[in-house]
């Protein structure tokens, strides 16, 4: 007595976990990449800074001299120290993270890691001295 | 040295749960005795209904990964005498649906894989009587990390770019597809590059680097992931500016 | 054989934005944001900031500098908003907005380089 029988496979209920809002406060290194990328916002900051820069020599002496004053006010001072310190942890994190990213080969021989490293270091040191030495010392 | 540990493991029956609860145990901890080494007593001696997946327990299989105190870690690796006593939460691996206890589907990454081509692709293959595909040692560094994956899948449970947007190719299926684009004897990475190229293949991933530091073969797939993204930047120029030439 | 969209070419202006940055401004603002205004060090006066500035590589260098360094913040901006927010739904305007932004700060920093004396 054959009856054909229909098989519908039993699946069971699965549990999705969704991932809370502030996952990014669950992990140190979750934190440390939510602040990496939350430095952009003073590289913006000083770009704007630099502008006001530029636009206050371009007026006269006394625009450029009136913008130092206001740089030393009080909580442009606090935004620039700072900005200070994550555009350093900007630069640090974006160097370290070079060699990870960038496979440098030379004649068919890679180029180690920490070398790759170090470049960036030196160029970074040899710019400030430029930077430096074009503000200061010329 | 504590001589026993207090296990916290997450049971999910889908039959009769809506979430996750925890049962607890104490687990004998010899120094010798991994996470999977208590789970295993648990389901022997306290509670057979326990599910969960393991095989090898060396540490080349990939089945045993789970969240250990919200870690991603394979549990054949994890020594209980560590966290003695305890408590220590064992849960399902973060970010995919559980469909028991500490099991959760994979159909999404096995899925993904099949995607990328894993696999040697060649125009033509060689004829045997032409012998093997000779390779010296610094064509095999080339690839040879990206080679070492397990499938355990403890870097998607790190990565927050795939928990926030499923579609995301993810960090193994991106390392494995390297890992075939950079061996010479390939010839599938024009074939691959549609799939990684996508918005949410390789565009998706932000660098976090969780998934390297978490990965138990020391795969590196966020390097494997940047680089890719360099190739396929200078690829997507020259198909803009020389769409025949390219 | 690859797929069209914009994202090869905003992550490369991402990245070269993040070296020009990175190697630039540190040094900048150690003297323009702190040392100059707490008067550990004399700051230039303005004729010699008008020779530095006038110096067309000079000016040429600070408007790299400007501009991948917003398209740098644009970026970074935009992707922290849908992946550390999940601010999904708006996924185009936040785009718009991000990269708007870069595109009129560009022009202004080019407006402002051309216009020193």
């Amino acid at each position: 007595m054959a009856r054909s029988h229909v098989y519908t496979d039993y699946h069971p209920r699965w549990l999705r976990r969704n991932l809370s809002t502030y996952w990014w406060l669950e992990k140190r290194a979750y934190l440390a990449f939510i602040l990496r990328e939350g430095s952009c916002m003073f590289v913006a900051w000083f770009v704007a800074y630099l502008l006001l820069l530029v636009r206050a020599v371009t007026i006269g002496p006394g625009s450029y001299a009136q913008f130092l004053e206001w740089s030393a006010a009080p909580w442009v001072l606090a935004v620039n120290i700072v900005a200070f310190v994550f555009i350093v942890y900007h630069a640090v994190t974006f160097f370290v993270a070079a060699p990870q990213a960038m496979v440098v080969h030379i004649r068919r021989k890679r180029v180690p890691s920490y070398l790759v490293l170090a470049g960036h270091y030196v160029a970074w040191a040899i710019a400030s001295v430029f930077v430096s030495w074009l503000l200061l010392g010329a | 040295m504590a001589s026993h540990i207090r296990l916290q493991v997450a049971r999910y029956r889908p039959e009769q749960d809506s979430e996750i609860t925890f049962d607890e145990h104490e687990v004998p901890c010899p120094k010798d005795w991994v996470v999977l080494d208590g789970l295993n007593h648990i389901k022997d001696r306290i509670d057979g209904t326990l599910s969960y997946r393991w095989s090898c327990r060396m540490g080349i299989c990939g089945s045993c990964g789970m969240s250990v105190n919200g870690e991603p870690k394979l549990t054949c690796a994890t020594f209980l005498a560590d966290y003695a006593p305890g408590p220590l939460r064992v849960e399902p691996l973060r970010n995919f649906p559980v469909i028991r206890d500490l099991i959760v589907d994979v159909g999404d990454f096995m899925r993904k894989l099949a995607r990328v081509k894993p696999w040697i692709v060649r125009q033509a293959e060689k004829p045997l009587a032409e012998g093997e595909y000779l390779q010296t040692p610094e064509e095999l560094e080339e690839y040879k990390q990206y080679s070492m994956c397990i499938n355990c899948m403890l870097c998607y449970a790190a990565c927050p770019i795939y928990g926030l947007d499923p579609k995301f190719i993810g960090p193994a299926a991106i390392a494995l597809a390297q890992r075939y684009n950079l061996d010479n004897r390939d010839e599938g990475a024009a074939a691959r590059m549609a799939v990684l190229s996508e918005h949410e293949g390789i565009w998706g991933c932000t660098f976090v680097g969780e998934c390297t530091k978490v990965c138990p073969k020391h795969v590196d797939p966020a390097g494997a992931i940047q680089r890719y993204k360099l190739t396929a930047a200078v690829e997507s120029m020259k198909s803009f500016f020389m769409p025949r030439g390219a | 054989m690859i797929k069209r969209h914009p994202e090869p070419l905003l992550w490369m202006l991402f990245s070269a934005g993040g070296v020009i940055s990175g190697m630039l401004m540190p040094i900048l603002v150690l003297l323009f944001g702190i040392a100059f205004p707490l008067a550990w060090l004399t700051p230039p006066s303005h004729e010699q900031m008008l020779a530095v500035l006038g110096n067309p590589l000079t000016r040429l260098a600070l408007l790299a500098l400007c501009v991948l360094s917003l398209f740098h913040w644009a970026h970074r901006f935009r992707h922290t908003l849908y992946d550390g927010l999940q601010i999904k739904h708006l996924n185009e305007v936040i785009a718009l907005v991000s990269y708007g932004i870069a595109v009129v700060g560009s022009v202004a920093a080019a407006y402002l380089m051309w216009q020193v004396p």
